[in-house]
């Protein structure tokens, strides 16, 4: 759940975020610099501020997730925008339409395809995200339980775990595999990563 | 009869102002009349697509005039439309969406849209491919569908970047019959960029050869063969001999100056 909530929010606030940047210039220009400085900083390293900023619970598991996501869908999707075929650009103003027409119905189309694939890419780095934020501070979930196994020298337990991990970071793939395929039918998976 | 587009005097440097700069053409002008079919020969990089761009409202010029039916050309208009070299659909629309883009960036509605659709399709040879996806179709059909979107604006005049160039050679001449049928039906002006001395030959009511870069006017030729034009007639084979001999002047300067700048 944690990592479905903080997904989804990165996602759509990267993206709006990113076609911001574009589309206004003024807010490209204040906003890029800052950005570009904060994107290498590691999740992990936003935990302690995660924590005394939102307590202990849900809140900073899903924040960690979004941060985990945000800058890189920012950066990703610019530089999606940037690779819009010409032509496509130009079909579109030949028919007359306007800076609001061209985005919404040429660019964002155009980018969504190779923002999923950031987006799959992405989801592993924060499922590990998540489950550091459970074995530290957020007070349950997997992350907890394998702080605990170790804590008691419950080996069986610990590997239990893992597995369950595993799967269900598998399970997440497929999951946004089958979204993907749904919501961007004109995709094949030769153009998004695979099966 | 006023001219529908008219190039005076067009001069346009890339880069402007820099070290880089180079003129892509110098002192451009010739006119179209309305319902003209106007083809543009010449030797590759000097400038032929660049002048489309221009009469389109993509790029600007740097000095000279580029009126359409009179009124200065400030940037794109539902009225000039074009067709690129690549069909350059959209991958996310059906080939009846495709068509209808720009009527549904218009507002009109979609019962309108499907009528349009449905009778240019018709008209390009198309007409059970509208639910179809762009990847679905050859190259020659995406084409099509690119003339059909291009028409859905009805536009006065139509420009086209080598249409065909991507095409092998029989779906050329197909598509070169097509377009001259629909040509004649719509009585738009046709601006069209080819490298193919044949292909100038049958379709153009003029032709507009230019030199090598900087483009300039070398001469325009009129076609006044009658249509269907056919490439064994004498008249034609004679035609496409001097544009031949008129192209290949430029094409060997174009070479040297290019081995000179190596």
């Amino acid at each position: 759940m944690r990592v479905v909530v903080g997904l989804a929010l990165g996602f759509v606030g990267a993206v709006a975020f990113g076609i911001a940047i574009r589309y206004y210039r003024i807010f490209g220009l204040l906003t890029l610099p800052t950005v570009t400085l904060l994107t290498p900083i590691s999740p992990v390293a936003w935990l302690p501020i995660a924590i005394f900023v939102f307590g202990i619970g849900d809140v900073p598991a899903i924040f960690l997730v979004f941060i985990s996501v945000f800058f890189v869908i920012v950066l990703s999707t610019l530089s999606q925008i940037d690779n819009v075929p010409a032509s496509y650009i130009h079909v579109a103003r030949i028919m007359g339409a306007t800076k609001h027409q061209l985005f919404r119905h040429v660019i964002l189309p155009t980018v969504l395809p190779g923002l999923f694939v950031t987006l799959r890419l992405n989801l592993f780095a924060a499922w590990m995200v998540v489950l550091i934020a459970e074995a530290v501070g957020v007070g349950s979930g997997l992350g907890q339980i394998v702080m605990m196994a170790r804590n008691t020298f419950n080996s069986s337990l610990v590997f239990f775990t893992m597995t369950l991990i595993g799967l269900l970071g598998y399970a997440f793939d497929r999951a946004l595999l089958t979204v993907q395929n749904k919501v961007l039918w004109w995709v094949g998976p030769a153009a998004t990563g695979g099966r | 009869m006023k001219p529908r587009i008219t190039v005076n005097k067009v001069r346009k440097v890339w880069n402007a102002d820099t070290p880089k700069a180079t003129t892509a053409i110098d002192g451009l002008s010739f006119d179209v009349a309305p319902g003209e079919f106007v083809v543009l020969l010449g030797p590759s990089g000097c400038g032929k697509s660049s002048l489309l761009f221009m009469v389109a409202g993509l790029e600007t010029q740097t000095e000279g005039e580029l009126l359409c039916d009179g009124m200065p050309i400030t940037g794109p208009d539902t009225e000039r439309g074009m067709i690129f070299q690549e069909a350059s659909l959209f991958p996310w629309l059906t080939i009846a969406e495709n068509v209808t883009f720009g009527l549904k960036l218009r507002g009109e509605f979609p019962e309108k849209r499907d009528r349009v659709a449905q009778d240019l399709l018709m008209k390009v040879g198309l007409a059970d491919a509208g639910h179809k996806r762009p990847d679905e179709l050859s190259g020659g059909m995406r084409q099509r569908a690119a003339l059909a979107r291009a028409l859905a604006m009805q536009p006065k005049v139509l420009m086209m970047d080598e249409p065909f160039a991507a095409l092998d050679i029989q779906t050329r001449a197909k598509m070169q019959d097509h377009l001259l049928q629909i040509w004649r039906v719509s009585g738009a002006s046709v601006l069209m960029v080819t490298h193919s001395i044949e292909e100038a030959v049958a379709l153009a009511d003029r032709i507009v050869v230019w030199t090598s870069r900087p483009g300039r006017v070398k001469e325009i030729v009129s076609v006044d063969l009658p249509r269907p034009r056919k490439p064994r007639d004498p008249a034609f084979i004679e035609l496409q001999r001097r544009l031949g001999d008129l192209l290949a002047d430029e094409v060997d300067r174009a070479f040297r100056e290019m081995e000179a700048a190596v």
